[in-house]
């Protein structure tokens, strides 16, 4: 512990410096993951998908480890093993043995394939060898392809997740006549937090299509012979209907629509799959933020009778009646708490929208995500407190760490990363959003509608109370 | 079977039906899902347990993420190897180079963090846009007056194991920079101790016990400033001689350096790498005292082992682990309490490895490299397994299956070497065996 605090106190001499630095160009332990590890969470949202990646067996290995140790399920993600000589010949020959060994060795309705940074820079066309292979290969009975340009230096793994969806759409939506179902891209949100959103556009008597689904497929029951592909996902014949759907509705205010960090060789933001089922077909979208809180819940459930022209179902107005009486008996117990939220983009504006609604003091709103427009997103819809939030592009835990050395947190809100500084802070950290890799249960976490939000809150309140009976020199028995 | 991949067959063997050696050291297949990873994950699991040195990626933000805090190498000192130093790359550094970034990256971290000396991993990409990593390393080795070792660890150059050379040669780079050191007699090195759980910790109190002094540990608990020292040690102990053995060759041909593979898992290992050190130093007096250390160790265990060996007598298991050494140990150290091998395999085993394996096997044993999630839930299935063995990716897969599962990977938290490492892995084994819950799932 000694050397510890030295190292801290090191770093306390040394903040100045950093901030001061202009050419300091390292992260620090970061807050964000590569493009194809959300491609591949994406694609695992297809029925009968095994995603490839394109590049060094490291990248498929590393990011299956990151994925089995939040989800704890087997994540089965092939590579086509790039060596010195696809390196420099390109990745053509591994590409279709990789396309030969696992169609032939799972019995899989897609192949989706990821690129990478290598296969991205040597400059491989994967739709081009796609191509290739499905005039040349013996293969009978070919399964579906959908690729993902995803190299890792362009954004993060939000970036990443929303090209395959939107690669997937723009790959198998068709035109039709106009149906009455409609679509549903939640967005990176927890297995729990899908099934959850299944039932409630079940409750509302909708036919829909929700994409990416990876409620089953990365949180199946217990099995008794092992499945190579598990089972779950979109079919194929759903996601041909989104272009003939009634509405989408898509979470997410961001989305993969920032700022152009970085990018030099293509130009173009590509749109999301809503957007772009809007701009082919006419499929009008409703872009809301994640439905977290009691505001933002709302506006998930107006668009839901608009789009379905039912009232709201009894049974979710019960659920928010009964969030709203908890708002009331725990209120006091949180009340200008200071919290430093941190995550996805699209994640933190919901969380701190939420937190807002709560009398939380959102001291920090911090993203690795670089789009530059999270503030102006907090600033939209939390109007009256947004000038009190530090709201962070591009920030790093160690960033994080180093804000909350000399601002004192009371507590961390989102995902099991940043344990270590609220740890060292002795401050509690309610743990939600991805990854929790300390934690059981991390795809179990409900995060968005009326009982997602009571879940949160009840943590919430329950950690501050816990925190503050802990520290008390009698404890006590009634809160 | 038949829905395997069809250029792995000669990878996969079953004792007393194919004996026929097994193929090794290949490339994985395209297409396959290998529980293996890349050059650079090799040479990084290698040198993340140095404490006192910077650790930077140089290239896209995956590969640091991925490895951030990922072993559990305890330090009894500085805590930097613990945090994920990248240069995050982007398009524009890709098109234009990285070089300018990774030098100030360099020198502002260096100025923050003071590490004794610094490790510039050179990822996938870095290799194609042709950064000279290398020069920038020069440069500021120049101007901060530090060690800053270039580790050229393209993840497309190799396999893990390819990783683990070059990790070996930035070690190389270090060792033998301390001229004026004089090494304490009876001193060894220890290469291939990661000390995962503080086992390091413990293996160097039996030596101390003995008498005998541990001047380097390579990696666990590792500093700059002892590998720099290590060529005066009288011999090189190696465990996990996958990752370890080509250094411990060099340092012979470079230092006259002798050395020995030892492993420290189960009794039986763990004892005969204190004899053989003794043995080595030729000296009857830490000979008897060794034999006091394992009679007094044994003594103590051996009755607390009894309970679990009853319980798990005749049970059966599947074991997948990164090196094939540590199978060998684990093979026997599961006799030991009583338990049958039914599978076993490695990432990187070599020829040698499997050789031992095949001897030391009972018949019907299917020994397999480099394995993938499929044929390892068609192994446990067909051979009835009770308990699966391995890392992180192998656990799911086990427990989807209804059958127990130990961590043996780096990750663990528990430790399993020496002979409280011998109770641990007992009651770890036992735990999860035994556990009621799997009567609801077979």
């Amino acid at each position: 512990m000694t050397v510890l605090t030295q190292i801290l106190k090191n770093m306390l001499e040394h903040a100045p410096i950093i901030k001061s630095t202009k050419e300091f160009t390292a992260t620090r332990n970061a807050c964000k993951l590569c493009a194809p590890l959300g491609a591949s969470i994406a694609f695992k949202g297809i029925r009968g998908c095994v995603p490839i990646i394109h590049g060094g067996q490291g990248c498929a290995t590393y990011i299956r480890r990151y994925l089995i140790s939040h989800y704890k399920e087997p994540v089965d993600i092939a590579s086509s093993n790039f060596s010195e000589e696809a390196t420099i010949f390109g990745g053509g020959a591994n590409c279709y043995t990789a396309l030969d060994n696992v169609i032939s060795q799972y019995k899989l309705e897609v192949v989706a394939m990821a690129t990478t940074c290598l296969s991205e820079t040597i400059g491989d066309d994967v739709n081009f060898y796609m191509q290739n292979y499905r005039k040349d290969t013996e293969l009978k009975n070919l399964p579906h392809f959908v690729t993902a340009s995803t190299p890792s230096y362009q954004g993060s793994h939000m970036d990443g997740f929303h090209e395959a969806v939107a690669s997937t759409i723009k790959t198998f939506a068709q035109a039709g006549e106009k149906g009455r179902h409609i679509n549903l891209f939640p967005g990176f949100v927890s297995t729990e937090d899908i099934r959850q959103l299944k039932q409630l556009l079940s409750d509302f008597e909708l036919d829909y299509v929700l994409f990416p689904d990876y409620s089953e497929t990365l949180d199946n029951p217990i099995w008794g012979t092992y499945k190579r592909i598990p089972e779950g996902g979109t079919p194929i014949s759903q996601i041909e209907t989104c272009g003939s759907a009634g509405a989408s509705i898509e979470f997410g205010t961001i989305l993969n629509q920032g700022s152009l960090s970085g990018r030099v060789k293509s130009k173009n933001l590509s749109p999301t799959g809503a957007a772009f089922l809007e701009k082919e077909f006419g499929v009008e979208n409703h872009r809301m933020p994640l439905p977290i809180g009691v505001k933002l819940t709302d506006v998930f459930f107006n668009t839901l009778e608009k789009v379905s022209g039912k009232e709201i179902p009894a049974k979710y107005k019960g659920e928010r009646g009964r969030l709203i009486d908890s708002y009331a008996d725990g209120h006091k117990y949180i009340f200008g708490k200071k919290a430093v939220v941190y995550g996805e983009e699209d994640f933190v504006v919901a969380m701190t929208t939420f937190l807002d609604e709560i009398g939380i003091d959102v001291v920090l709103a911090a993203t690795g995500g670089e789009s530059g427009k999270l503030e102006e997103e907090i600033r939209k819809y939390c109007p009256e407190r947004w000038e009190n939030i530090q709201a962070k592009n591009s920030f790093d835990y160690e960033k994080i760490h180093d804000w909350c050395l000399s601002n004192k947190p009371d507590l961390f809100i989102g995902n099991s990363k940043a344990y270590y500084i609220a740890r060292e802070l002795e401050v509690p950290i309610i743990r939600c959003g991805f990854p929790i890799h300390d934690r059981l249960g991390g795809q179990r976490i409900k995060h968005v509608g009326y009982t997602g939000t009571q879940e949160l809150f009840d943590k919430i309140v329950n950690a501050l109370i816990e925190f503050k009976q802990d520290h008390s020199p009698v404890g006590y028995k009634y809160m | 079977m038949n829905t395997f991949i069809k250029d792995r067959q000669n990878q996969i063997l079953t004792k007393g039906k194919n004996d026929a050696a097994i193929a090794c050291g290949k490339a994985s297949v395209a297409g396959s899902v290998s529980q293996r990873a890349c050059v650079f994950c090799g040479s990084r699991v290698v040198l993340y347990p140095i404490a006192d040195a910077l650790h930077l990626i140089h290239g896209p933000v995956g590969c640091a993420a991925y490895t951030w805090d990922i072993r559990g190498a305890l330090s009894s000192g500085p805590q930097i190897h613990r945090l994920s130093f990248t240069t995050d790359l982007k398009e524009k550094e890709v098109v234009f180079g990285g070089e300018k970034k990774l030098y100030h990256a360099l020198i502002s971290l260096i100025e923050m963090y003071k590490p004794r000396g610094a490790f510039v991993y050179a990822t996938c990409i870095v290799g194609v846009i042709g950064d000279d990593v290398a020069a920038v390393c020069k440069r500021v080795t120049r101007e901060t007056g530090i060690d800053v070792i270039p580790v050229m660890s393209e993840g497309f150059s190799g396999t893990k194991k390819d990783g683990y050379k070059i990790a070996c040669g930035a070690l190389s780079k270090l060792i033998g920079t301390d001229t004026t050191f004089k090494a304490p007699e009876h001193s060894i090195n220890i290469l291939g101790d990661f000390n995962l759980a503080g086992e390091l910790w413990m293996l160097s109190e039996y030596y101390k016990k003995m008498g005998v002094n541990l001047l380097a540990a390579m990696t666990g608990d590792g500093r700059i400033d002892a590998v720099r020292k290590a060529h005066t040690a009288q011999l090189n102990v190696v465990q996990c001689s996958g990752s370890m053995i080509g250094l411990a060759k060099e340092m012979k041909e470079k230092y006259g350096i002798p050395f020995m593979k030892v492993s420290y898992f189960g009794i039986e290992d763990m004892s005969d790498a204190l004899y053989e050190v003794a043995k080595f130093f030729g000296s009857d007096e830490m000979m008897q005292k060794a034999r006091m250390l394992v009679k007094d160790e044994l003594s103590k265990l051996l009755p607390a082992l009894q309970k679990y060996k009853q319980e798990l007598e005749g049970k059966k298991a599947a074991i997948y682990v990164g090196g094939a050494f540590k199978a060998i140990s684990l093979v026997k150290a599961l006799r030991l309490i009583g338990m049958k091998v039914v599978v076993v395999g490695s990432q990187t085993g070599n020829q040698d490895d499997y050789e031992l394996l095949q001897e030391l096997c009972d018949e019907g044993t299917i020994i397999v490299d480099d394995s993938n999630p499929n044929e390892l839930a068609e192994f446990v299935k067909q051979t009835g397994a009770d308990l699966f063995i391995g890392g992180v990716k192998e656990r799911p897969i086990a427990y989807k299956l209804g059958l127990g599962f130990c961590d043996h990977n780096h990750e663990r938290k528990e430790a399993l070497a020496g002979y409280e490492g011998m109770l641990n892995f007992a009651k770890e084994v036992h735990a999860s065996v035994c556990s009621p819950v799997w009567q609801f799932m077979r």
